[in-house]
Order: structure tokens, then C-alpha cells, then sequence
């Protein structure tokens, strides 16, 4: 995108040599093609390089790159694993990429508090991996969990296919430890449930890296659930599934997860991995129920019944562990099976009121024709968080342009049904122009309000979350870093 | 029949005059928290109590809008007509306690480690800020990550920020079936019983002690509660003889009422598992430990003391000097956000002066 920074190689210099010599030469990276493996997040439509990365081992060495940037004024990126798909720890071609990937210590399991003391860096699956000796685990399970940091999970305020019933990371946290653009220390949270002063840390959670960075999270553990049964559902129309979504949580049944994969999808999953879904229906539902054995029996009767009165086509409940762990591989594939039947994909977040699902998703597929471009629909559909997968070849300039505009239609679609532009990714460098879609003028200068309240000379993630408007860069007399019109 | 109407212009032009008059303005729901939570706040009313009504609910979505000026009890009837209720168990405070006051104060019943605070509910909201702009946040959507959450800062708030005018909500199912067991325990043991039952599969959402005895709440489906009652023994209790109306309300009519010069009642938000020692003889123990009402004399500085070792903190809920400080003090950095914070949406600092804290 833009070219090498405009900071003035004398300052580079002097800002280098200060972070050679507080750091070491092992935790920073300088040269462009060493670079390379930072330059995007899971987003690879948007690249950059930085001046340098730095590759902080400790939260004091967090808080030297933060102090040595605020010295010389130059923007700082956090970035956890770069699973991001927005481009939102894309670096920035002035500024340092802070990774914070080795800071990645479990510090502490308290299996009678059930909670967990973790550094910024550990990935989401480590923390369940490490309390499960205690029967413990952590809810929110985004399907990149495996990778993505428990940090970048509080940045992006990241769900998961059971966030459904356990809420998103801002239900399920308890305590943060940030360090602010002039690295000082804001513990936030408690112990308690509760903390004084205003809420900074859902203020925090879902801020994509623009008020602060985060070292520490303390994180609320879960008994894991003494049974979980999975039904599958197949249907004749994308319609009666939608509809089936509605009609399961209008019976009063709060599903552990409740997904649905369009045929697209379907076919993709079962060449990819085999999952056992029914090639030959138009959409899956897939409903998880959780709880004591005796309630999931009594809930996956009352759902199945449900399921078959509202015309599933094939109805099935997994048999035992195996294929239930057999189904959600499936779903959990879903995204690299898609990502098999074109040479790039093009994800969407927007959620809209369930009512809505079955309007949206043919919307979804008259634009689909308009654009000329195949999408395939695997999602949250118990949350009515869709995530539209636009097929298209980066390759091919007319496709990007072509796929940005199908992809921004489907967002200003999910404002008017009265949804939001993203449910669960955030908006990064890639929605930001959607932002006005969704806010008027007043909320926008808010946020930057917000923004400036922390970060007063806006040089946390410049150009990411919230579009800095006209009136307040001149109000601000802020360097042209936070253009982006 | 539920009343309903919109005053919001009228809110807005009065919050306008008030800036510009530099006036600052106490705002005031059913009036039912101005003795608790906060601290003395000397400023003209602003009543919002007559900006109320339901402006949409669709049970299907799990979502009610209601203005902020609508009784919790009166959105809790609503909701109960469709066999949905407000998780969090916020107090209704004899029907005067209004939607946007509770949130404000972040006031949550019994359920709340497992059901989550009203906090957690929020979906979305409208605020006027100290500018009079009437901004919309969030929305009604289960999940919605643009922009910062700006309603969700609302909660604890205190009105602080602005005048919440409507607030989105997430709403839950009703249980099925209820039931609670009580065991004669001293605290100690009760806070690890407490602990313990937590940290295994149970329909638990409800875990009390108070003088001698431990109280365990069971809710979901029938069968489960019933085969977990069976698992665990204790004694039944009757809901009418249940501690949890009362620990809603005002968990203070708990205590001995033989005083006749009742002691200020602090809060203790801890580490569900810690121990205050002595000291926990003498609490209410809510939220499976990790909530403590404590009686007691002593200045808050000391109280938070005690507090802050368990990973918590204190403050002085009711009664007492509310004329001095009634929350712990935050470290410099975080004080510095959170008055460029109130700067950002009160610049004129017309709202609640001095309410949260003397310095916001
Ligand atoms: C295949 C795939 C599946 C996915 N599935 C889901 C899903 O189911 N649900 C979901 O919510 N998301 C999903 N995601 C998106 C992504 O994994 C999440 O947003 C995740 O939380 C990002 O974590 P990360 O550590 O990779 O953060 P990064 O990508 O490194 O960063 C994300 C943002 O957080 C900021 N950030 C990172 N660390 C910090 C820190 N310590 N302090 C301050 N700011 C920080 C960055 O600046 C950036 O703005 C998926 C992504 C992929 C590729």
C-alpha cells in the first residue's frame, strides 16, 4: 500500500539503537525480508512493513517499547498471533509492530476460584488445555483457537460457536493488565466481579489494539459441561432452516451452539474432510445442547421433535463422541474447505436480528448473481452472526474491486435490517469506511474522543477501528498518518 | 397496561439549557438509589422517571428495548407473560427502581456469576451526552464489535457519562424449576462448599451463607435439579422461606433488625474463594463468595484494606459519611483516563457531580 515510512532516517536510527539496546538484537526485526512474516494478519488484501518489529520476551520489555515510541512519537501495533481478518494488526509503515507473541506464560490456575491468570500472548485452546486436568475450561471458542491469542481474543472481543449460551470474552473475563501509550500500568477488573470507577475494561475488550496493550488477563473458567449432545438437522431450503434458528429459541432453549452451513459449504466440507452432512440438502443446521445428562436428554428430545414438525429433511443426533467430534471438525473446517474452491476468499461479520436470516441470506444470493461471484454461508446463526464467504481471485484486480463491493453491500444490508457491521471480527483497516453506515457523526467524534482519552497524540494502531473525521485531524493538527480518505 | 411516553426532547432541551446555564443537573429515576451506591449530589433533578415505556419486544429475538425511565418490575411482567425474565435479578425496589437507574448503578441479584450482571445484558443504548447530542451505541443485535462499547461503560457509571434515554437488553428463558437446599455450616466451610459445588456440572445459580447457614439455589430443567437435590442432601427450603427475594431487595434485611441505629453497610467485591477471616462470620456472603455485605463502623480506607488483599474492593453502599468517598481510590493512570473520560462526554461536567467519585 503506502511506501516506506516518512520519519527521517536520523530518527529511525536513534529509535533503533534505543531498542537494540534495551531489547537485544535477538527480539528485534529490521530487515524487510525477515520482515515479511508480519506484514498482514489473516487478511492478506492489506499489507504493510514497519519500521521494525519488536519481539518483547517480558511485560517490562512491553513497557520500554512503549515508553522509547511515546519518546520519539511513533505509531506502536499490537499484534497477538496475526489471526486477525480485518487487517487490523497490519503494521504501520512508521511505526513499530509490537508482537507479543513470547509473552506467553500461564501464570496461574485457581481450580477453586475457577479462574485463570495468563499472559497476553497464550493462545485460547492452552488455557482449556491447561485447566481441563481440573474439569475446568474456558467458554468462548473462536474456530482459530488453536492460534489466536487470548490478548488479541480481548482486542477483538472474539465469540465462537458456543458464545451463544457463554457469552463473548467480555462475559468471561475478570480482571486485565494494559500498559498505556506512555507504558504505564492500568490494572483493570478484579478479583470480584466488579470494579470501581467506570467499566475500562469493557471499554477495552473489543478496542483492536487502539487505547492500550494488553500483558495479563485473568479469565473466568467453566465446569466442563458432564454431557453435550449434537443434533443435525438438514433442510429442503435455506427458508424453513432459517426459520428453524427462530422457532428453537422460542421454545426456550438456549442451545450450547447453533450453526448452519448453506450447500455450498456443504459440499466443500464433505470433499474436504467427510463430515457426514447431507450432500443433498440446500442448508445444515447444527444445534448443540449442554447441561447435566439429565437436561440434555430432555432438551435434545424437545429439539428434535421441534426439528422434525419444521420439515427437517434429515434429522440426525451423533451417535457418540467420535461423531459429534466428527460434526464440528466439519464446521470448524468449514473456512480452509471454502478457501479449496477459489484461489482467495473474502469473509464477512455482519449480524442482524434472527427474524431477519432468511431475508438477508437471499439478498445475499441476488447480489451473489449481480456481482457474478459465488459466496458460500457457514455461520452463527443462533446469534445471527453470518459470515458470507466471497469467492474471488486477488490475482485479478476487477475481482478484489468487485468482491470490497460485494462485501461492503452485504454490511449496509445488515445495518438496515438493524444489525452491525461486525459481530465478531471488528472493523480494522478493512470496515472502516463502513463505520458511518452504522454511526452518525456525533457518535463517531465520540469515539475519538474516547480514543484521545487515552492515546492523545493517536499513535496506538493509527488508521484502524475508527475513522478519524476531516473536523478532527484539523482540530487536532494530527500528522497526515491518520488520513485514510 | 403499561404507560408509555416519550420525553426525550424534552430531556434533551433541559440537558442544553443546563449546559449552557453551566448547571449542573442530578439525574433522578424513580428515585429509589439516590440514599445508596453513590455519593451525596447537590444539582438541580432531572426527572426521567416520566420517559418509560416498552418500545419494542420480540420474544423470538430475546431482545427488549424499553426506555429508561420504564419500572424493572414492570419490564420483568413483561417479560414473564412470554415465560422470559432479566437474568441479572436486578432489584425493583418496590416497583420504583427504573431500567436506566439500575443500569447506571449496575445492580445485580443472587444469579449473577453464573447469569451475568445487567452489564452483561446490554445490547445497545441511547445516551445524551453533556453536549445534548442524543447518540444511539450498540444496537439490538447479539453481537455487534464496531466502535468501542460505549454502553456497557454505562453500567457503574453512575450517570456520569450522560442521561441513558433507552437500553437494549438481552433476555433469557425462565427456568423451569426451582429449588433450594439449605446445610448448617460455619463460614469458612461454606465458602469452600460453595466454591467447590461451583467447580462441577450442576444447575446451580444461587449460593448464599448468612448466619449459620449455607444456602444453595438449583434452577433449570426438572429433572436435573431434581437428580442434583438428590446428590447433594441439605435441607429444603420452601420459597416462600428462600433467602433470595430479600438478598435481591436489600440484602441488609437479612441482619439482625434488634439494632436500632442500623451500621453502615459496606460492599466487598473479592476472590469468590478467599477468606476474610473472622470478618466473614459477620458477612452476608453473596455470589458464591465473591460478594461480601459487611456492617461495620470502621472507614472505608480500612474496609478496602481488607478488600484489596483478597484481590477485590471495597465501598460504602449505604449509610455512613456520603459526603466523603464511598469507593476505593484507582491509581493515578487509571484516575487520569477516567476524568479525560467524563471530559469526553460530559465537557461542561453537568451530570452527577461528584456522584461516582468527588473528582468526576
Ligand atoms: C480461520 C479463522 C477462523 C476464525 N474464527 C473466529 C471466530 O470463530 N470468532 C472470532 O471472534 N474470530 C475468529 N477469527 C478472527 C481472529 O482469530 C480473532 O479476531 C482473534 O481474536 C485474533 O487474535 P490474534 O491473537 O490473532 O490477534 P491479531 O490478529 O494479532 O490482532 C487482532 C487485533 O487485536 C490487536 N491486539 C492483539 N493483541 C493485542 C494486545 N495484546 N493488546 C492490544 N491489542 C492487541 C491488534 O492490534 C489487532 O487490532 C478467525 C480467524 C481465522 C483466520
Amino acid at each position: 500500500m503506502t511506501g516506506r515510512s516518512a520519519i527521517s532516517a536520523q530518527h529511525r536510527a536513534l529509535l533503533t539503537e534505543r531498542l537494540l539496546a534495551c531489547l537485544g538484537k535477538d527480539n528485534i526485526v529490521l530487515d524487510v525480508e525477515s520482515q515479511r512474516p508480519w506484514e498482514c494478519d489473516a487478511l492478506p488484501l492489506y499489507r504493510d512493513l514497519p519500521l521494525l518489529v519488536a519481539l518483547p520476551a517480558t511485560v517490562a520489555q512491553v513497557k520500554t517499547v512503549l515508553q522509547v515510541c511515546h519518546e520519539f512519537d511513533v505509531p506502536v501495533v499490537a499484534r497477538g498471533a496475526g489471526t486477525g481478518v480485518t487487517a487490523g494488526s497490519m503494521p504501520h509503515p512508521e511505526g513499530v509492530l509490537l508482537s507479543l507473541s513470547r509473552l506467553d506464560r500461564i501464570l496461574d490456575i485457581d481450580p477453586l476460584a475457577r479462574t485463570a491468570r495468563v499472559e497476553t500472548g497464550v493462545s485460547n485452546l492452552a488455557i482449556s488445555a491447561a485447566a481441563a486436568q481440573y474439569g475446568l475450561y474456558y467458554a468462548p471458542d473462536p474456530s482459530s483457537q488453536i492460534a489466536c491469542s487470548i490478548g488479541g481474543n480481548v482486542a477483538a472481543n472474539s465469540g465462537g460457536v458456543h458464545c451463544l449460551k457463554y457469552g463473548l470474552t467480555t462475559h468471561n473475563l475478570l480482571a486485565i493488565k494494559a500498559l498505556t501509550v506512555e507504558g504505564e500500568e492500568l490494572a483493570l477488573g478484579s478479583a470480584g466481579l466488579d470494579s470501581p470507577g467506570y467499566d475500562l475494561m469493557a471499554l477495552m475488550t473489543g478496542s483492536e489494539g487502539l487505547l492500550a496493550v494488553v500483558t495479563e488477563v485473568t479469565v473466568k473458567l467453566l465446569p466442563v459441561p458432564q454431557a453435550a449432545k449434537l443434533v443435525l438437522a438438514g433442510f429442503d431450503s435455506v427458508r424453513a432452516a432459517s426459520d428453524a434458528v427462530g422457532a428453537i429459541i422460542a421454545a426456550g432453549i438456549i442451545p450450547a451452539g447453533l450453526e448452519m452451513l448453506d450447500r455450498l459449504t456443504i459440499q466443500a466440507v464433505e470433499d474436504y474432510v467427510n463430515a457426514g452432512y447431507p450432500r443433498d440438502a440446500e442448508a445444515v443446521l447444527l444445534c448443540e445442547l449442554d447441561g447435566t445428562e439429565e437436561e440434555v436428554a430432555e432438551h435434545t428430545a424437545t429439539v428434535s421433535a421441534l426439528l422434525g414438525e419444521l420439515g427437517a429433511s434429515t434429522l440426525h443426533v451423533a451417535r457418540d463422541e467420535a461423531e459429534r467430534a466428527l460434526l464440528w471438525k466439519g464446521r470448524k473446517a468449514a473456512f480452509p474447505a471454502v478457501g479449496r474452491l477459489a484461489p482467495d476468499y473474502y469473509c464477512m461479520d455482519g449480524t442482524i436480528p434472527r427474524a431477519q436470516l432468511a431475508h438477508v441470506l437471499e439478498q445475499i444470493a441476488l447480489l451473489s448473481k449481480e456481482y457474478a461471484l459465488p459466496v458460500a454461508n457457514v455461520f452463527h446463526a443462533g446469534d445471527g452472526n453470518l459470515h458470507p464467504l466471497i469467492l474471488f481471485d486477488a490475482g485479478n484486480p476487477e475481482e478484489i474491486r468487485k468482491a470490497e463491493a460485494f462485501g461492503a453491500r452485504i454490511l449496509t444490508l445488515s445495518v438496515e435490517v438493524g444489525g452491525s457491521i461486525t459481530g465478531e471480527h471488528g472493523v480494522g483497516l478493512e470496515k472502516i469506511r463502513q463505520m458511518p453506515a452504522q454511526f452518525g457523526e456525533a457518535e463517531l467524534l465520540l469515539f475519538e474522543e474516547i480514543k484521545a482519552a487515552f492515546d492523545p497524540a493517536l499513535n496506538l494502531n493509527p488508521g484502524k477501528g475508527i475513522p478519524i473525521l476531516k473536523r478532527c485531524q484539523e482540530y487536532r493538527a494530527l500528522p497526515a498518518r491518520h488520513r485514510h480518505d | 397496561m403499561i404507560e408509555s411516553t416519550d420525553i426525550a426532547d424534552t430531556l434533551v432541551e433541559a440537558v442544553i439549557g443546563a449546559a449552557e446555564a453551566r448547571a449542573p443537573l442530578c439525574i433522578v429515576g424513580g428515585n429509589s438509589k439516590q440514599l445508596l451506591a453513590g455519593r451525596h449530589c447537590d444539582a438541580t433533578p432531572l426527572q426521567v422517571g416520566g420517559h418509560r415505556g416498552i418500545v419494542d419486544y420480540t420474544p423470538e429475538e430475546l431482545v427488549i428495548t424499553a426506555r429508561a425511565g420504564t419500572p424493572i418490575a414492570e419490564i420483568e411482567s413483561t417479560l414473564s407473560a412470554e415465560g422470559q425474565t432479566l437474568a441479572s435479578e436486578p432489584p425493583r425496589y418496590d416497583g420504583a427502581g427504573t431500567l436506566g437507574g439500575t443500569l447506571a448503578c449496575n445492580l445485580s441479584g443472587p444469579a449473577r456469576p453464573w447469569s451475568g450482571a445487567l452489564r452483561d445484558a446490554v445490547l445497545g443504548l441511547r445516551l445524551i451526552d453533556g453536549r445534548g447530542q442524543h447518540l444511539r451505541f450498540g444496537g439490538r443485535v447479539m453481537k455487534n464489535v464496531a466502535g468501542y462499547d460505549v454502553s456497557r461503560l454505562q453500567a457503574g457509571a453512575l450517570g456520569t457519562l450522560g442521561v441513558i434515554t433507552e437500553v437494549s437488553l438481552k433476555v433469557m428463558p425462565r427456568s423451569e424449576f426451582t429449588t433450594t437446599l439449605a446445610f448448617a455450616l460455619p463460614a469458612a466451610q461454606a465458602i469452600d462448599t460453595m466454591n467447590r459445588r461451583a467447580a462441577v456440572p450442576s444447575p446451580l445459580n444461587g449460593a448464599l451463607w448468612h448466619a449459620g447457614r449455607l444456602f444453595l439455589r438449583l434452577s433449570g430443567a426438572q429433572s436435573a435439579v431434581a437428580q442434583c437435590a438428590r446428590e447433594w442432601g441439605g435441607e429444603p427450603v420452601s420459597a416462600q422461606d428462600a433467602p433470595w427475594e430479600s438478598l435481591r431487595e436489600m440484602p441488609e434485611a437479612l441482619f439482625d433488625q434488634a439494632q436500632n441505629q442500623p451500621l453502615p453497610l459496606y460492599r466487598l467485591s473479592v476472590g469468590s474463594a478467599s477468606s476474610l477471616g473472622d470478618l466473614d462470620e459477620r458477612c452476608i456472603i453473596d455470589w458464591c463468595g465473591a460478594l461480601r455485605w459487611l456492617p461495620s463502623e470502621q472507614a472505608l480506607s480500612s474496609v478496602h484494606a481488607i478488600a484489596a488483599a483478597n484481590g477485590g474492593h471495597a465501598s460504602l453502599f449505604r449509610g455512613g459519611d456520603r459526603s466523603g468517598e464511598v469507593r476505593a481510590p484507582l491509581a493515578p493512570a487509571q484516575q487520569g483516563v477516567q476524568q479525560r473520560l467524563k471530559q469526553a462526554f460530559d465537557p461542561g461536567a453537568i451530570f452527577n457531580p461528584g456522584r461516582l467519585y468527588s473528582w468526576l
